[in-house]
Formats: structure tokens, sequence, C-alpha cells
């Protein structure tokens, strides 16, 4: 153990922390729109609409995140003056954009299959139930089938987050400096991948440690207004 | 104490197990990747800059040596342990390495260089220096140097991680230009070609025989050909650090190999330019 | 898009991309037997009544799920040679050079992550076997091995199929990752294509189609296993 790359580790890879942060927060972000609206469309009647859905779903959960990330990355440059004509290139030229398009599309991918699981277990008597009151769908869905299924669904998307947490480091191979790319720089720069990685680990476990915990908390606080 | 005795002889083997003796053969490893200093041909065979020299060095110094094939990655800790005696395998003599083995004098360096595609604007960007000694600037050179740094600002610039030309781009450009960092130098070519990067950054040794096939037609080397600070003292042989005796019979082989011209003649024979160090 | 680099032989890469993708499904195969070896492993500890074992096996699991398996990766690949050495040298007092094989180190890295996801699931298994068939099995006089082999065993692996078909897609797509250190699987192939032709999309996509083919099989692969799995089981 060589305390310099130690000491040097730290300050480099807390900087690329805020990253990491970004990758995570943005693509959960935009992801969930996206699986709220697969997830919908899954449940439709219309084989306009679940075909599709299915489609995304099992393309984007059936194959790695990192052929994924490649094909969109580098395969967009094989198409750069088509890109470019219609104004798409000015996005897919940054690695940014890339990696969150990415990311996106697989969390939204998973996601849209926890939210699909959770509305499907919202009882249809609860439904009956609004409607007797009065309840139009959209009021339906919006006080009753969307939060119990985000409740049944919390765990669930817990678990989707730490994952997503962990995918991020794949941005590092389209030359993003999440903590990953930072660790792969310091190990190979002093050639010793030992040290470096005590400290990324530690940052990946603490970051999945407090995400658990909200998790958690969020979890208690909805159970209560059942009882 | 019987005990540590024992222990202690087992000790002695182990750190005397990993020198080199006189009469013993020297075992020499090279990557075999990185043309045209060291690759495999198409019969499996390696060729290149440093098979041609190692020959030569290691008559003159009167060893007996063989090369063997290993990579890159791990390339000091398997020397460390002993697979191997010596690395020749274009690998530039750096502070940070010298922390963790010896080297001998450098044999040959090969300038940086900026490269684009033909098609961009930088490609007709010409300074009157092409070469830039970074140790010590003349007025020319600091004129040459300074113009080349104000025509890449607030570029795009592609490198290989782990690189003296990352070194070298986070002292001169880090504030200037986005400098993005790539594992493999495949994967930096594509992004050139697509033009996510405006400019990438490696030695004309990697660059010149590019030019020369399909997949480099559309590159052209930019301003001049950067050489020593950042990118240390050249290329060298890479030893244990016990094994200072035999890194200094190798220097003086060296010297006299580039005295006579020899090096320069190989170097010229495989990278189309005199690569030897003075 | 010209599909004729896609062709078998020596202009194509049809070839390439066959054995890769037969690298992938090895890899693969070895990583998630290693993983579910492991898991036995860690689910006899956490199980166990040792507060250590418990501990180290918690230890396995969190960590190794907790941090991005390139992370895992990287350790291994640029560690592992140095790892090992020192600890043939500590242990066995063997101090000549070792060298891990890039496959073997590719299924030790996925085989971790693997192990840790199988752990959770066989666990899981365990403790959802009514206690009452173990303690009729009892009072009918098996003893431990018999038990095992009749009762416990055969509704472990009940419980346990659809999770371990999860974890068997997970692995599937992990092995992606080992393109990384350079072993020749389907990703690696498509890079190496991909970075000789200049056309990134026509490799990157075919690789994608490849593991999509790979999961679809394994769909099928799986429907028929836990059909022999339940077999003799009513289903309502």
């Amino acid at each position: 153990m060589d305390i310099d790359i130690i000491k040097e580790s730290i300050p480099a890879i807390a900087q690329a922390l805020p990253v990491t942060l970004a990758l995570v927060s943005i693509s959960l972000f935009f992801g969930f729109f996206l699986a709220v609206i697969v997830a919908l469309g899954r449940l439709s009647q219309h084989s306009l609409l679940n075909k599709p859905a299915y489609l995304f779903v099992y393309i984007f959960r059936s194959t790695p995140l990192l052929i994924q990330m490649f094909l969109i990355y580098y395969g967009s440059g094989q198409f750069r003056d088509e890109l470019d004509a219609v104004g798409l290139w000015y996005f897919f030229k940054e690695p940014w954009f890339c990696a969150i398009l990415s990311l996106t599309l697989n969390t939204g991918a998973y996601t849209s299959e926890i939210i699909r699981g959770g509305i499907l277990s919202v009882s249809v008597g609860l439904l009956e139930a609004g409607k007797a009151c009065g309840m139009n769908a959209l009021q339906l869905f919006k006080r009753i089938t969307f939060p119990l299924a985000m409740r049944q669904a919390l765990p669930g998307y817990g678990n989707e987050v730490i994952l997503m947490v962990k995918s991020t480091s794949l941005a590092s191979t389209i030359t993003i400096m999440d903590m990953t790319g930072v660790y792969k720089e310091i190990a190979s720069e002093y050639f010793s991948p030992f040290e470096p990685i005590i400290i990324a680990g530690s940052f990946y476990l603490l970051l999945n440690y407090i995400i658990t915990i909200l998790i958690g908390k969020a979890e208690k606080k909805y159970a209560l207004v059942t009882r | 104490m019987k005990k540590t005795l024992a222990s202690a002889a087992i000790a002695a083997t182990i750190l005397l197990s990993n020198t080199v003796f006189a009469g013993d053969v020297v075992r020499i490893a090279t990557e075999g990747a990185y043309p045209p200093w060291n690759a495999l041909n198409s019969a499996g065979q390696l060729e290149g800059f440093e098979i041609d020299l190692y020959k030569d060095l290691c008559e003159r110094a009167k060893l007996e040596c063989s090369m063997e094939q290993t990579a890159w990655d791990g390339i000091i800790p398997s020397l460390q342990a002993g697979k191997f005696d010596v690395i020749m395998a274009g690998m530039s003599i750096t502070d940070k390495r010298k922390k963790k083995i010896t080297f001998s004098r450098s044999y040959a360096s090969s300038p940086a260089v900026f490269v684009v595609n033909k098609d961009s604007e930088l490609a007709s960007f010409i300074v009157a220096a092409d070469k830039i000694s970074l140790a010590e600037l003349d007025a020319g050179e600091k004129t040459a140097l300074d113009a080349t740094l104000a025509a890449l600002k607030g570029k795009n610039i592609g490198v290989q991680k782990g690189t003296i030309h990352l070194n070298f781009l986070k002292e001169y450009l880090k504030d200037d230009a986005t400098i993005r960092t790539y594992a493999t130098q495949e994967q930096l070519d594509l992004d050139l070609q697509s033009g996510r990067v405006d400019v990438a950054f490696a030695a004309m040794s990697y660059w010149h025989p590019l030019f020369q096939k399909e997949e480099g037609e559309d590159f052209m080397a930019i301003g001049p050909g950067f050489s020593e600070g950042p990118f240390g003292e050249g290329v060298g042989l890479g030893l244990r650090k016990d094994d200072q005796v035999l890194a200094d019979k190798f220097s003086v082989a060296i010297n006299a190999a580039i005295e006579d011209g020899t090096v320069s003649k190989i170097a010229t024979k495989w990278f189309g330019f005199d690569a030897s160090t003075k | 898009m010209d599909l004729t680099i896609l062709s078998w032989g020596a202009n194509g890469w049809g070839d390439e991309f066959f054995y890769g993708t037969l690298m992938t499904i090895s890899v693969a195969i070895c990583s998630f037997g290693f993983g579910i070896v492991l898991a036995v492993g860690a689910t006899t500890m956490k199980l166990s009544s040792y507060k250590s074992l418990q501990a180290l096996a918690n230890g396995y699991t969190t960590i190794v799920r907790g941090i991005p398996e390139l992370l895992v990766i990287y350790l291994v690949f640029y560690g592992g040679n140095t790892l090992l050495m020192s600890v043939a040298k500590g242990v066995f007092n063997y101090s000549d050079y070792i060298e891990l094989p890039v496959f073997l180190m590719g299924v030790v890295c996925i085989g971790l992550s693997s192990g840790a996801y199988s752990t959770e699931v066989i666990r899981g298994a365990v403790l959802a076997v009514p206690t009452g068939t173990i303690e009729a099995a009892k009072a009918v006089g098996m003893n431990t091995a018999t038990r095992f082999r009749r009762i416990l065993f055969p509704q472990v692996v009940r419980y346990a199929l659809p999770g371990l078909g999860n974890v068997w897609q997970l692995t599937l797509k992990e092995t992606s990752l080992i393109s990384v250190i350079g072993l020749a699987e389907i990703v690696r192939i498509a890079q190496i294509g991909a970075g000789s032709e200049k056309q990134p999309f026509t490799f990157f996509l075919t690789g994608l189609i490849l593991f999509l083919i790979l999961a679809s099989l394994s769909d099928k692969g799986y429907l028929s296993i836990e059909k022999w799995a339940n077999r003799g089981v009513r289903s309502s």
C-alpha cells in the first residue's frame, strides 16, 4: 500500500463524484417519465401501442448496456452527415448526450416493468369504488392507480436506482471522467490498482448505502398511509 | 532460531533468483502490438525496430539474449515478478516509471504530433519550426509553440489514457481545450474520423505507418513534432532496480550503436525517419 | 450499410462474430457455474449460526452488489497477478512467475458478481421451503443426507429457478464487460471490426442482435427447464 497514491486518489475521485451523481440523477429523471409512458403503452389494448412498447422493453432488457452505449456513441458517427443534415449531430457529438440517452433508455425499460407490475397490483375493487364516486379516467389514474402503484413499486425501484449508480460507470468507456474513469486513470498512471479502488469502491458503497436508507425511509412513510 | 535462519535463507534465494548473473540468458520482453516498434507479422513472428535493435545491442554487450511477447498491461509488475529481465517495448522513460524500475539510457524517441482530418479547418495550419524540444526552447521554437497552442484553443483533443501525450496536454492545454481520453487508440481514431474530436495527439511513429494505409488516408499531421520536457528522455530499456549493472552494460552498448549510426539506420528502415537519440 | 463485411471467411467478419459468440457463451456458462458454487457456499455461511461466517458472506454480497462490475474487472485484471503471486509467496513460498489467463480472470470477475446475486436467490429459496416438510421427513426417519436429497434440494431448485433465470440473463449481459480487458467475445469483436472497417453502427448493431438471439434462446431453454422442475407439481 502506497499512502501517497491514496492521498492523491481521494480528492481526484471526490471531484468526479458530481459527475457520477449527475449521470444518475438526470437519467433517472428522464427515465422515469419514459417508463410511465412505456408502462401505459404496454397495458394499452391497442396493439399499435403495446407491441412497440413490448419490443422496446425486450430489446433494452436483453442486451448489455455497454453495447447499447457503443451503438449510440460510436454508431452515430457512421451517420454523421445524415444526422448533421437534420441538426441532430450537434447532440450526438457530445459524449454526455450519448451517455445520458443510453442510460435513460436503459433505465426506462427496466423501470417500466416495475411500474407495470405496480399498476397491475392495484385491486379492481378500489377502481370500482373510485368510479362509483364519480371519478373520471384521469382522476382514477391520478388519485388511485398511480399512488398505489408507486407504493407497490418502491422496493423494486430502489434496486433499480442502485443498479443505475453501478451502470453509470460504463460512461467512462465513452470518455466521460466519472469516478470509474478517474480510477482507471490513476491506476494506469501508477501501475497500482489496489490503492485507488479502496477510495472509488468506498464512494460507490457509501452512495448506495445512502440510497438504501432513503428508499427505506420512503417505504416506511408511504406504508403508513394505508393504516 | 532454526526457523528464522531457514526463512532468511529462503528469502535470500528469492531475492537472488530475481537478479541476472553473467552467463545467464537475458530474457527481453516486448509487446508485439505496437508497430513499427514491435509487432507480430502474418507468420506470427516478432518484427520491428526493437527486434532488429536488441540483436545488435546484445552482440555489442556480449550477452546472450532471448525475446518473448507479453501484454502491455501489467508489463512492469511482470518484470518485477521475474517473468523476464528487460522490457523493450517502446517504453518512454518517465519519472513515475522510474519510481518502480530503472532504465538504460534512451535509444530512440518519436516526436509527438497533432493529427487532423484532411477536410478540417486546421489542415492548412503551418508553423515555421518542424521540431520543438520542450526542454530548452529557443526563440523560434517558442513562437512556434505559442502559435500551435493558440490554434488548438477551444478544440476537442483526443488522446490515449495513461500516456505521456496526455501529460503534455494536461500541462499545456488543460484550461484552453477539451481533452478526451480513450482506452485504445482505435476508439480515438473512430472519433477523429467522425469529427467528435477535432485533433488527435500521439507519437509520430504510430501515425506515420497509419497514413500509408486505407484506415489513415484521411488523416494528416499538423504543426511541429514535440519531444523532451513531459515526453521524458525518450524510449529506453526497463529493468529491475537491482539490475543496475546490466542496465549500465546496455547503456554502453546503446552509446556505441548510436555513435556509429546503427540505431539511425535501423530507425530509418522502420519509421521512415531518424528516431535515434543523440 | 454494406453487409458483405459480415460474410464468412477472410474478407468478412461472420466467422469472427461466430467465435466471439461462442466465447460469450463459454464465459457466461463458466461464470454462472462458478457463481452457483460461490452462492451455495455463501448461503450456507449466511444461514449458519456462526456470526463471523455470516458477516463474511454478508460482506461479500454487499460489496460486490454495491460497487460497479467494471471496477472489479479492472482490479482483477491489473492487480490479480500481483495479488495471486503475493499469496503464493506468503502461503506456499512459491516465488516463480504466475499468470492468470484472461479467460479465467474474466470468469472470476463475472462469477463473483453472478454469485452475489445467486446467493440472494438461493437463500430466499431455502427459506421458502416449508419447515413442515422437513419435520415430516424427520418423523419418517430420513437421515440428513436423504432429507437433503429427497426433500430440501428438489424444493429449493423449484423455488430458485425463476430467480436463477434472471441471474443467468444478467450474467450473459455482464460478459460484455470483459471486452475491456481484451477477451475476444462479441463486444470486443464488434469493437475491432468497427475500428478497422470504420463502420461502427453496422458492427455494434450486429453485436446487439447476437445478444438478442442469445437472450431469446435462453428464454426458450428456461421454459423447458422450469417445466421439468415442476413436473409432478399440481398446477392450479
